[in-house]
């Protein structure tokens, strides 16, 4: 098994779905996550607050300095993700599908390293 | 005696199914192609001595394992996933995974996997399968040897860390995926029967390998019609080669020799076609086959059947919408219906990027008495070509064109 990590992006200027659209995806999400823990493959997941919540922390100067915001000016921003078990790169691409659809959003795969 | 040259051409011929076996045996591409690499050594020390033994497939797959097996023996300290390679008792045959059991067809679905860049999958498929050496790959698509080698390499990186599956898809994933393959074959085949650029209009190495591919895509799954039909579209595109230049420039259908035409690859490819036809499971390349089919088996130009052209090309734009597919169809009907129609077809498709659409509009305002606005469809087309000999053609239309008195 390979764990893999599903992340949810959003483009800066992207429309955020509100009200009835919201309660609808969070009823997909809901479902696609019960799915994944009953078939035993959920090993983490969840939604991010929006991109204005992020603090920074660069500790690789001699003094760690905290700032207010992403570490670059981002097109992009994860706004949640999964990491989930699969055997390969086709299964995972089958649970994206399904997670892409839930949560109306593009879906990266990516593998973990092994150990 | 045998040379090295006969010895490279078995290897070559072999790679695929050698490899493929390799990679299953080991779980890995890499130490695949390297115990590979070790049996040709080899077979070449051995081979010139003692003959070329009754199965050398069989002799290179026996020879590569006992190869692969040492290496890693020797190199205990390696990851203990290759140990684990070889504690698989693996010599019972495996058990079947989709229609066809064969690793080739495990390796050119892996090979042309989507999530493989489009570039990365044609490579990887020449290399593996093919048995093309890097250096030969990066030659036929012009980049350099640096840059294909580290194409090869990233995909083959990616297949292992993202756990691309060695499998022949499931059967409701196979059309999908199968269509995937195809185009691979179909790209390999166009870049070498018109090079986009380069010193050569034309790359045998490159048409002879993708029909070499197809005919063993064929062989694994011969209940596929749309494998049948790109064999088919291959075959009968290949055959008018003799006749498709001269003193290096393109000769168009039309004006070919088609006598020189080669009559095997007419004959297998009609048949072919015939045997699609009887399945009735139409695809896109079985009608670019018809389509095809239609124009070798016609004696003279005139003797073309343009309304069968054109009705198969209409069956074709109702699989595929494209413009492409349009301008093609509007070709035949400027046979069928005169050029002011065709040219009303061809207007209303939108493709200045092509170079296609322009000389095909070119050749239109010639039939009609428009030579002004011919030539400066040629100059389109040329802007947009780099094929010398195509380029050679359309220069030679266009200065051909009248001169028009101010």
């Amino acid at each position: 098994m390979t764990q893999y990590m599903f992340s949810v992006h959003h483009e800066v200027g992207e429309e955020m779905p509100t009200g009835d659209d919201v309660q609808r995806m969070f009823t997909q999400v809901d479902a696609f996550n019960q799915k994944v823990t009953d078939a035993g493959i959920w090993v983490f997941g969840g939604g991010l607050e929006p991109i204005e919540t992020v603090t920074t922390v660069d500790a690789t100067g001699p003094e760690p300095i905290i700032t207010d915001g992403p570490y670059a000016e981002a097109k992009e921003w994860l706004g949640g993700f999964w990491i989930l078990e699969a055997p390969d790169l086709d299964a995972a691409l089958k649970l994206a599908i399904e997670a892409s659809a839930a949560c109306e959003g593009r879906v990266e795969v990516r593998p973990f390293q092994p150990e | 005696m045998t040379t090295d040259l006969e010895i490279e051409r078995i290897f070559r011929e072999e790679h695929g199914r050698v490899v493929a076996s390799l990679i299953r045996r080991f779980g890995d591409i890499d130490v695949a192609e390297d115990a590979a690499a070790e049996a040709l050594l080899a077979a070449v020390e051995r081979w010139p001595v003692d003959g070329v033994p009754p199965n050398p497939g069989g002799w290179l797959t026996t020879t590569a394992v006992r190869k692969g097996i040492d290496k890693i023996r020797r190199e205990s300290h390696r990851d203990a996933k290759y140990q684990q390679a070889l504690m698989i008792a693996d010599d019972t045959p495996h058990a079947p995974t989709g229609p066809v059991e064969d690793d080739r067809l495990r390796l050119i679905f892996t090979c042309c996997h989507p999530a493989l860049a489009p570039e990365a999958r044609v490579a990887l498929t020449l290399r593996l399968l093919g048995g093309l050496t890097v250096p030969e790959i990066a030659s036929a698509f012009l980049v350099s040897e640096t840059t294909m080698g580290q194409r090869i390499t990233r995909a083959k990186k990616k297949i292992a860390a993202a756990n691309i599956p060695y499998r022949v898809p499931v059967a409701e994933d196979l059309p999908g995926r199968l269509t995937g393959v195809l185009a691979v074959l179909y790209l390999v085949f166009n870049e070498g029967y018109l090079a986009t650029s380069g010193p050569e209009p034309m790359r045998v190495d490159l048409t002879a390998e993708a029909i070499r591919l197809a005919r063993l895509l064929r062989s694994l799954l011969p209940t596929e019609p749309e494998v049948a039909g790109l064999l088919a579209l291959m075959l009968l595109t290949d055959a008018r080669r003799p006749a498709r230049f001269a003193d290096g420039v393109l000769v168009p259908l039309t004006e070919q020799d088609r006598a020189s035409w080669d009559p095997s690859e007419i004959e297998e490819g009609l048949a072919l076609v015939r045997e699609c036809l009887a399945v009735n499971r139409p695809g896109s390349y079985q009608i670019q086959a018809a389509v095809n089919a239609v124009h070798t088996s016609a004696r003279t130009p005139a003797d073309t059947d343009w309304s069968q052209i054109a009705a198969l090309y209409g069956q074709l734009l109702a699989i595929t919408p494209s413009p492409v597919v349009a301008l093609n169809r509007a070709v035949a009907l400027s046979e069928l219906d005169g050029p002011a129609v065709g040219l009303a077809e061809v207007d209303r498709l939108d493709l200045p990027t092509y170079h296609l659409w322009h000389s095909t509009r070119a050749e239109l305002l010639r039939r009609l008495d428009r030579p002004d606005d011919a030539r400066a469809a040629y100059d389109a087309a040329l802007a947009l070509t780099d094929n010398a000999a195509e380029r050679a053609y359309l220069t030679r239309r266009r200065d051909e064109l009248p001169s028009t008195a101010g």
